[in-house]
């Protein structure tokens, strides 16, 4: 028996600002905007940093590690072929709490996921894009 | 004059289509129809409407999300305006009466006939209308961050934030039954309501879960259909027939990040700020009201309204709406009187509003609230989106 495909992942429009977002796991690693001058970290990416008003900012690798700040179940199947049930995700980086990343979460079954549970990254290339997805931290091997 | 403007304005008529899951009209008849009878209804021509104004604006995309604008209606009714502005970059849906309030104010014009239209049951019989995503195109804008994740629809995003709320307030799934199940109640008694059948904590517990915490019953209900509203300066509205509901405070801010994802406050949306600035705006408080129409996108929405209006205690809502009585026609709130967006259709916070001037002009019928209210609360919008209004009649 095959497994059924998966609907294709819908792929953002790239910009200057956000290329090093959708394309820094090709390294193997997350990247951010951090400012140069205060250390704060800027998202969604603009070179301009409201806190200290620095426009030197730019991309930084961060951990990759960040906690569930909330989460939602998926059960409908909105297109065919897509599998249900999903989870998908706000996670709160552990260096910047105050960066919210959406991602689905991966590699566990849906009913473990909990509010504050710890996770990592990981990626999935598609195009030319490297996606950020995220899975518990306790399955990282 | 005031120093708040929108004390200078008030609503004069309203007019709604027929509303339903299949229109045997166009859309942009159906928003005839519903201007054509909110311009009868303030006892104006349309000679003497002089401005108008919608939200977000026509888009030409086949959802049924916003099939019409100014320029479809201003032909069609062969308008002779000074002002006309539909948008979607504003406080949630009623932007366009906040914009109308600046422009009477301006001395731009006089009566601004306001309209929202919905296509969205007609669209979804053809396409998977609701996408957030367009399958095989790129997407950019504020919802690119969420593209790759499979959130095909607002429920998901909301749901992000529901989750949160009831986390953290620890409302339970038959508590927030209450909500549909009252609206419920209530369309049964309002003849253009969509679903009229009364429904149970056992029928609300069986519907489907849609994204957790969300169930099928928690969503508001896809129309075709159109309101329109006539906004006018108060001293041509008391001129008029009906007696002017006067726009008495308006929250209109966006002091949040105005983000999907980085919004300050996710469980509580945007809305606390924007309802803090309608009370700065008016004398009135919270126990003055008398009735509260408040956005229905889903049932949570109405919860964190309840909340953030200050009718009980952050993450008392819960507890406020037990059992359902303080919320039901003869409570001390009633809320959503027509039915709201769950089960008359959803008109996208218009449908409010016309319930509101419905209700206040004591034109209810069967769900007419007893005692002649005179004030009401009503707001719009989810997610970094929200607007509010204090209506009084005069």
């Amino acid at each position: 028996m095959t497994e059924p495909v998966p609907p294709p992942r819908t792929l953002p429009v790239i910009d200057l600002d956000n290329r090093a977002y959708w394309t820094s796991g090709r390294n193997g690693v997350l990247a951010i905007f951090r400012c140069r001058s205060c250390a704060g970290y800027v998202h969604p990416p603009v070179p301009f940093c409201a806190a200290c008003e620095a426009t030197d900012v730019a991309p930084e690798a961060v951990s990759g590690r960040g906690k569930i700040e909330s989460f939602t179940i998926n059960h409908k199947q909105w297109v065919p072929g897509l599998p249900v049930p999903y989870v998908l995700a706000l996670i709160a980086l552990d260096e910047a709490p105050e960066v919210r990343l959406v991602a689905n979460i991966t590699h566990c079954d849906p009913a473990e996921v909990t509010f504050g549970m710890p996770v990592q990254v990981w990626f999935e290339p598609h195009e030319d894009l490297w996606i950020p997805l995220f899975r518990p931290t306790r399955s990282v091997r | 004059m005031t120093a708040f403007a929108e004390k200078n304005t008030a609503i004069t008529g309203v007019g709604l289509s027929d509303v339903s899951r299949g229109a045997s009209k166009s859309a942009l008849s159906l928003t005839v129809d519903a201007a054509m009878e909110a311009i009868g209804d303030a006892g104006l021509t349309r000679t003497e409407i002089d401005g108008i104004a919608t939200w977000p604006g026509e888009r030409a995309d086949g959802s049924g999300f916003s099939p019409v604008g100014c320029a479809a209606v201003q032909d069609a009714l062969r308008l002779k305006v000074n002002w006309y502005a539909g948008g979607g970059e504003a406080p949630g849906q009623y932007g366009a009466v906040f914009n109308a309030i600046g422009a009477i104010t301006a001395g731009l014009c006089r009566n601004v006939l306001i309209f929202r239209t919905m296509y969205e049951a007609t669209a979804r019989k053809s396409a998977f209308a609701n996408s957030l995503l367009k399958q095989g195109e790129r997407q950019a804008g504020p919802f690119a961050w969420y593209a790759p994740y499979y959130t095909y629809a607002a429920a998901l995003q909301q749901a992000l934030f529901f989750n949160l709320y009831v986390h953290k307030s620890g409302i339970r799934p038959e508590q927030v039954a209450q909500v549909p199940i009252n609206q419920r109640r209530n369309a049964a008694l309002n003849p253009k309501a969509i679903y009229r059948t009364p429904i149970t904590l056992e029928d609300y517990l069986a519907s489907p879960l849609i994204a957790t915490p969300l169930r099928l019953f928690d969503c508001d209900v896809p129309c075709d259909g159109a309101v329109a509203i006539i906004v006018s300066r108060l001293e041509v509205a008391r001129s008029l027939r009906n007696p002017p509901v006067r726009i008495e405070a308006i929250g209109s801010s966006m002091h949040y990040r105005n983000s999907w994802t980085q919004l300050d406050a996710l469980d509580t949306q945007a809305q606390p700020k924007v309802a803090e600035m309608m009370w700065r705006r008016t004398d009135l408080k919270p126990a003055d009201v008398d009735i509260a129409q408040l956005y229905d996108g889903f049932t949570y929405h109405t919860l964190n309204w309840l909340e953030n209006f200050g009718f009980c205690e952050r993450y008392g809502a819960k507890d406020f709406i037990e059992g359902g009585h303080r919320i039901s026609l003869e409570g001390d709130l009633p809320v959503n009187t027509g039915g709201g967006a769950l089960s008359a259709g959803r008109l996208h916070a218009y449908g409010a509003v016309h319930e509101a001037c419905t209700q206040l002009w004591g034109r209810g019928g069967q769900r007419q609230v007893k005692g002649a209210p005179r004030v009401c609360a009503t707001s719009t919008a989810g997610g970094p989106l929200a607007g509010a209004m204090l209506l009084v009649r005069d």
